[in-house]
């Protein structure tokens, strides 16, 4: 019988995150600002059918970079969880904060035990009934689990869209105001034009009673754009 | 910590399910609601009564009293048997409460978990067939007498045109045209409907109407609760048209009843 080679815990970890963050760099960015009117969702997504960004309760939004099938499968995992409580409780106990925790194990279970972790980055958003109530939790590939404050950007040029739209960031901000502010800073740092249906818009309107999230069709966000 | 934490969490990846429902996690995990009773009497529990539903000019009104009896005895005065089942449909009941009550809450849980995982509406036939579906798994307590009648209202979205089913015991699903009528009351006020219902009646005839029938079935079944002014209790009436389902007022239904009690011998 032959030993396995050693290899030392830190040299692991750093191999397995290396690998997950290229996964994830490689995906096209989503932004997620908190606004006084609600919480607004936007990502550079070509295909009108494959989600990136998605409903999974009432107050509560879903979005993810990366490998689509494993964001996927995260994503029906959390509507299944939230829809479970909420059915078993109520509507009122199905938390941000309980889904973000529920993600954060998950992926620091797979990124440590799996053969391949996931190259993923994941936001939950969720709307607050009040101004400045609302929580935007990041969640990384290797679990950890981070609110990131009324601005969080994930995927290709992270850093550098994050600069651009806090710098120009308030919370009153129009929802094309933000709109724009959100485009524009994605299209700059991908140095690229994107057109008003390659966008995906989703909304959590802090003013809806039940179920908060809409996704802006391509018209609107065309509309929305030209407007501001 | 209960069985339920247990069954919830943590998030499951890639969970396979029977068909990917609602239905069928809560199934995998036990969470179903069961009302196995063996071969005990069946008890006497509270059953809901009268609701019907009629086509009009634009869409469909869904219209439900609000009296629930156990035996000869009122159980409650102000129950709720019409419910919006998403935002395209209505949903109403007659028959056991308890069972009716929960059956609509799984129904709209069932509807909303598709439009999630699936990011689109299951089409009018496919929430049909699914309430049909939930209607035959409850045949054996049907048979111990504990019975759960729906009626089904909703916007066909494809097609454009409202439509209106109703079912039977074993989970038999029909189309119907221009109304449909169950629980105690249910014959009564299909005849009135008989009667009163014609083609293209507008928002406020249909109102009228619908409110009419109940208080026919009122005036003959003991079971059926008619409008109580004086408590301020009036039927719950739900509009499904191509905008979608909102919920008559107080103010309006107390208007219209009033009306309707005024001009009826």
């Amino acid at each position: 019988m032959t030993a396995p080679f050693y290899v030392p815990p830190e040299q692991l970890v750093k191999d397995r995150a290396e690998f997950a963050r290229k996964g994830v760099e490689r995906g096209r960015p989503i932004a997620v600002m908190a606004l006084d009117v609600g919480v607004l969702l936007v990502g550079e997504n070509p295909s009108p059918s494959l989600r990136k960004i998605g409903e999974i309760y009432d107050r509560l939004a879903f979005a993810g970079v990366g490998r689509f099938n494993e964001f996927e499968t995260l994503r029906v995992a959390g509507i299944r969880y939230a829809d479970l409580k909420g059915y078993s409780y109520a509507r009122a106990d199905v938390t941000g904060k309980g889904l973000a925790n529920a993600y954060s194990q998950t992926l620091g279970q797979i990124f440590t035990h799996e053969v391949k972790p996931y190259e993923v980055d994941i936001v939950v958003a969720e709307v607050g009934r009040t101004v400045g109530s609302d929580s935007l939790f990041r969640i990384r590939f290797d679990g950890t689990l981070r609110d990131s404050g009324p601005v969080a950007v994930m995927g290709a040029g992270e850093v550098q869209i994050a600069e651009i739209i806090t710098a120009a960031y308030e919370s009153d901000l129009s929802l094309n105001a933000a709109l724009t502010l959100a485009t524009e800073a994605i299209s700059t740092v991908m140095e690229r034009t994107i057109e008003p249906a390659e966008w995906e818009v989703g909304f959590l309107k802090r003013a809806e009673t039940r179920r908060t999230f809409t996704r802006m069709t391509s018209d609107e966000v065309a509309d929305a754009l030209e407007s501001t | 910590m209960t069985a339920n934490d247990h069954a919830i969490g943590p998030l499951r990846l890639g969970e396979h399910v029977a068909d990917g429902s609602f239905l069928s996690i809560l199934d995998k995990r036990g969470l179903t609601p069961t009302w196995d009773i063996g071969s005990a009497r069946t008890p006497q529990v509270p059953e809901a009564t009268t609701v019907l539903a009629l086509t009009w000019a634009d869409g469909i009104l869904m219209a439900g009293d609000r009296r629930a009896t156990a035996g000869n005895v009122i159980a409650h005065r102000r129950m709720r048997k019409v419910y919006a089942a998403d935002d395209l449909s209505a949903v109403a009941i007659s028959g056991t409460a308890g069972m009716a009550v929960e059956l609509i809450r799984l129904f709209q849980t069932e509807l909303e978990h598709y439009e999630k995982i699936e990011g689109t509406h299951l089409s009018l036939e496919g929430k049909a067939n699914y309430l049909a579906r939930m209607v035959r798994g409850n045949l054996t307590l049907a048979f111990q007498g504990l019975v759960v009648i729906p009626l089904f209202c909703g916007y066909d979205a494809t097609e454009q045109v409202g439509k209106l089913f109703s079912f039977d015991v074993v989970g038999g699903r029909y189309d119907e045209l221009n109304y449909a009528t169950t629980g105690s009351g249910g014959m009564e006020a299909k005849s009135f409907l008989k009667a009163a219902w014609k083609p293209d009646l507008t928002h406020e005839e249909a109102l009228a109407v619908a409110i009419e029938a109940l208080v026919a079935a009122a005036e003959e079944d003991a079971a059926t609760g008619g409008p109580d002014i004086k408590r301020g209790i009036y039927p719950t009436v739900i509009s499904v048209t191509s905008d979608g389902v909102t919920e008559i007022d107080d103010e309006t239904l107390a208007a219209t009843t009033a009306q309707v009690l005024e001009t009826r011998v």
